[in-house]
């Protein structure tokens, strides 16, 4: 471990200790904080269309004073519930999934996980949590340019967001600030993926070799290259829809629209070509939300069920697998979309392939359970229930691998509920073990485990209330994306979404139980030992909080596997990565 | 070892999420079997054929999900905390190879089954005969055109588009004389139908439930679909719009009227009056 490495001293002043810090465990700190932000919101967003859904004739008081245009008489527009649905999606899959498990974790605990100090790029690691934040800010923007937010939904199909206001409100300042959002995102990320490659291949303490690396560890560098990839890719496609949009050129709007009456004067373009670039970061982007999850989920049970999970080996192989192959199935999107039918069976097989090292994984750590002294805290039983729920959204992945079954299913809710199990409810359960195993590090206090019960019982019914009817609707042949459910033939299904927009207010609601245990417990929890859950890996070798340097000026020296736990140590029926001791061959 | 503190109540809390897991499959499966919400009945071949491959998906993945939900229940209630040690149990090879095979073959096996419905609707070539019948979304409207007696479609450019040329026939062409436009889908049974798909604005998608198709309409490409209806099926079924496509796209809708040759060709003809 190189010195340079770690050159600055610890800063005093408030600017440079909290807000421009190199410091990393204050970076993931930003990075969770902003996402807690974007999160909330991304759910109020989320409570707003659903009660839209449920009554579509309801007024919503406060809503006009938001968006005069939007709500006149505080009712939402279609066009407004569009936007809303947009900017949900894209709060959501950026600046939630994207940022807490990988940017925000990731950044805490990767260099305390492999014994380093600091990132390999400390600055370019605060760069990196500003743009990111830069990216924020002009995302939100949109809120309030004259037509408001984009219609266009995340993906931001063109022509519909490459032609301008000619397409609808919401598709002038709004669609651009969108795309240059997430330009601004795309290089944050990028930043951040390389200094995470950088320092697990470098920064590594004596004796941690990669195969001793934690699984958290393991899923945050897998993801790393995959972000490296994906992110290079949807940048320039960004760069080139503001281009579409700023400058006239045609990349993805063919000649001879005519949009609200007016012949457009682009030529030349090609909308499956803007469908090929978004899809091609889209589906790895849906490994890069849940591999992190899946690491950190794979990190905490082991404590919990105190014995090591099955086939550690395997697991990481399934994690590097489904990461070379994310890069093969972008075309699963798009079985629909007019492209190549010949390619649809090319997609279809990766397709269905990388399920294989995702039902390995899940069976290792159903397997995992037999045998086991299971504790129930908070921690465990968000990653039980991220099983759960993520064998639930992979199962749909069954019928929209196969093209001939998805030509029905495509775009109908059935799709929306395999998305919200798998990407993003599995990886927010994944946060939340991670917010339970970990505050504790984090700022030295223990969370209240009677309110984080609650709050995970509330959750845990909660989204199989909310999502599970949504695999009917799509039987029913309920298509997304819709503002209101009008005709004759959608009509007898609005129940089922007024049952649906009951269980996500409550489901909503209970999250503040969660915020207010977070925001109540970093005050008045009780202190925190150095290692409250008896786990074995590197963050729990060192205080909570961990200082500055993370290890107090000490090396620490690794001679163990990451998971021992279930043996005969001298501290009980685990022994830690940093002990010495001879472990009983096993 | 000293019972924990978060153990007490491990009975308690293994029995719920036992409980409750298996409460959740046994409702989620009795709404997937009593149908309650549910497709509609196909009108065609390929429609069997795609319910026959989703009914074989449904078996596979139903055993999955109640064998994997019902064995977390099962293990959480059994292997609880009783403040004793974990025990100790590796993982056995020859299980795993056995398991991952299964995995592969099942689940490759089952795309490969699925090919054939595919296949159907996009490489088995279309009967010449056919009847051609050009579908264009608009914001947010689906139009459809007839060739017209002759049997041709005339030539269409963005600059004839106006509110009475939709689809911007050029009125100097002689062929598109006689196209019929339409607001309405309508076809007799028992024909095939060879459907051109176009967009005028944005990408749209054409979906019909009861035929089990959809497919995009995208600007710039004219994309070719085909069907038949069952002789035995005439009636009306919605068209929706499957691709956001703007402000209006839930209400993106049209109908596709199946009728007798005979009343197809007296509704035909009707069109053209109008």
């Amino acid at each position: 471990m190189s010195e340079a490495a770690h050159q600055h001293a610890e800063p005093t002043g408030f600017i440079r200790k909290y807000i421009f810090s190199v410091d990393h465990k204050v970076i993931g700190l930003q990075y969770i904080g902003l996402g807690i932000v974007a999160v909330v919101l991304g759910m109020i967003l989320s409570w707003l269309m659903r009660l839209h859904l449920g009554w579509s004739t309801l007024a919503i008081p406060g809503l006009e004073k938001l968006s005069p245009a939007g709500a006149p008489g505080n009712v939402m527009t279609p066009e407004y519930y569009l936007s809303l649905m947009t900017m949900h999606g894209t709060l959501m899959v950026f600046f939630v999934l994207t940022n807490v498990p990988f940017a925000g974790f990731g950044n805490y605990f990767l260099p305390i996980q492999v014994g380093a100090p600091d990132m390999a790029f400390p600055r370019m690691n605060m760069m990196s949590f500003w743009v990111t934040f830069t990216a924020f800010l002009v995302l939100i923007a949109a809120f309030f340019v004259p037509g408001g937010p984009p219609l266009s939904g995340w993906t931001a199909y063109a022509p519909l967001s490459a032609v301008g206001q000619d397409a609808g409100p919401g598709e002038g300042w709004g669609q651009t600030l969108w795309a240059l959002s997430i330009a601004i995102f795309c290089v944050a990320q990028l930043l951040g993926a390389l200094n995470f490659i950088a320092t697990t291949l470098d920064l590594r303490t004596k004796g941690m070799s990669l195969a001793r690396m934690p699984f958290s560890t393991w899923a945050w560098f897998i993801t790393s290259v995959i972000g490296l990839l994906a992110f290079a890719v949807l940048l320039p496609a960004c760069v080139l829809l503001i281009l579409d949009r700023t400058a006239g050129t045609s990349f993805f709007i063919p000649g001879g629209l005519v949009i609200s009456d007016r012949l457009q004067a682009h030529t030349g373009g090609s909308p499956l070509l803007w469908q090929h670039l978004f899809w091609f970061f889209g589906h790895p982007e849906v490994y890069i939300a849940i591999l992190p999850a899946i690491g950190i989920v794979s990190h905490i049970l082991p404590a919990f069920l105190r014995r090591p999970l099955l086939g550690p080996r395997v697991l990481i192989s399934c994690l590097a697998a489904i990461g070379f192959l994310s890069y093969m199935v972008w075309g699963h999107h798009m079985f629909v979309s007019g492209m190549n039918p010949f390619s649809a069976i090319l997609f279809s097989v990766p397709t269905l392939v990388i399920t294989i090292p995702a039902t390995i994984a899940t069976l290792l750590w159903i397997g995992s359970v037999y045998g086991a002294r299971i504790r129930f805290t908070c921690a465990s039983l968000f990653c039980l229930g991220f099983i759960s729920v993520f064998i639930s959204g992979g199962i749909s992945g069954f019928f929209l691998a196969q093209p001939s079954i998805d030509t029905y299913l495509h775009a109908t809710y059935f799709v929306v509920a395999h998305f919200h199990f798998v990407m993003g409810v599995a990886a927010i359960f994944g946060m939340f073990a991670g917010i339970y195993f970990w505050l504790p590090k984090m700022v030295g206090r223990m969370m209240n485990e009677t309110l984080g019960k609650i709050h995970f019982w509330f959750t845990f019914v909660g989204v199989y209330c909310i999502f599970m009817p949504m695999h009917y609707l799509g039987l029913a042949g309920n298509v997304r994306r819709y503002a209101a459910f009008t005709d004759d033939y959608l009509a007898p299904l609005i129940p089922v979404h007024q049952f649906i927009t009951i269980a996500a207010l409550i489901t909503g609601a209970a999250q503040f139980i969660f915020l207010f245990n977070l925001v109540w417990s970093r005050f008045r929890g009780p202190k925190a030992t150095e290692n409250p859950w008896q786990a074995t890996s590197l963050e729990w070798s060192t205080t909570s909080p961990p200082p500055f340097d993370n290890f107090g000026g000490r090396q620490l020296v690794v001679h163990q596997e990451p998971y021992l736990y279930g043996v005969e140590g001298s501290a009980g029926d685990y022994v830690m990565q940093t002990s010495p001791e001879t472990v009983e061959a096993r | 070892m000293a019972k924990r503190s978060g153990e007490r109540g491990s009975a308690s809390v293994a029995a719920a999420l036992a409980i409750f897991l298996t409460l959740f499959v046994g409702i989620t499966l009795y709404f997937f079997l009593a149908k309650t919400w549910w497709y509609p009945p196909p009108i065609n071949d390929f429609g069997r054929e795609i319910d026959a491959q989703f009914a074989r998906t449904f078996v596979i993945t139903g055993i999955v999900f109640v064998a994997s939900q019902l064995g977390l229940a099962w293990l959480v209630w059994r292997y609880r905390s009783n403040g004793g040690r974990a025990s100790h149990f590796e993982g056995n090879n020859t299980m795993e190879a056995i398991w991952t095979t299964a995995t592969i073959v099942l689940f490759v096996g089952l795309g490969l089954f699925g090919r054939a419905a595919w296949a159907q609707l996009h490489f088995d070539s279309i009967p010449s005969d056919a009847m051609v019948i050009e579908v264009t979304g608009k914001q947010f409207n689906w139009i459809f055109r007839y060739p017209g007696a002759d049997g041709v479609f005339g030539r269409t450019a963005p600059e004839f588009v106006d509110e009475t040329n939709p689809v911007g026939i050029d009125p100097k062409d002689p062929a598109g004389q006689d196209d019929v436009v339409t607001l309405t889908l309508g076809v007799p049974v028992g024909r095939e139908i060879k459907l051109v798909e176009k967009s005028l604005d944005v990408t749209h998608g054409f979906f019909v439930r009861e035929l089990r198709l959809k497919q995009d309409a995208l600007p710039g490409m004219v994309i070719p679909v085909h069907f038949h209806i069952d002789p035995d099926k005439t009636g009306e079924y919605e068209i929706a719009c499957t691709q956001l496509c703007g402000s209006g796209h839930h209400r993106m809708r049209a109908t596709l009227k199946a009728m007798t040759e005979a009343d197809f060709e007296k509704w035909l003809a009707n069109e053209k009056a109008q």
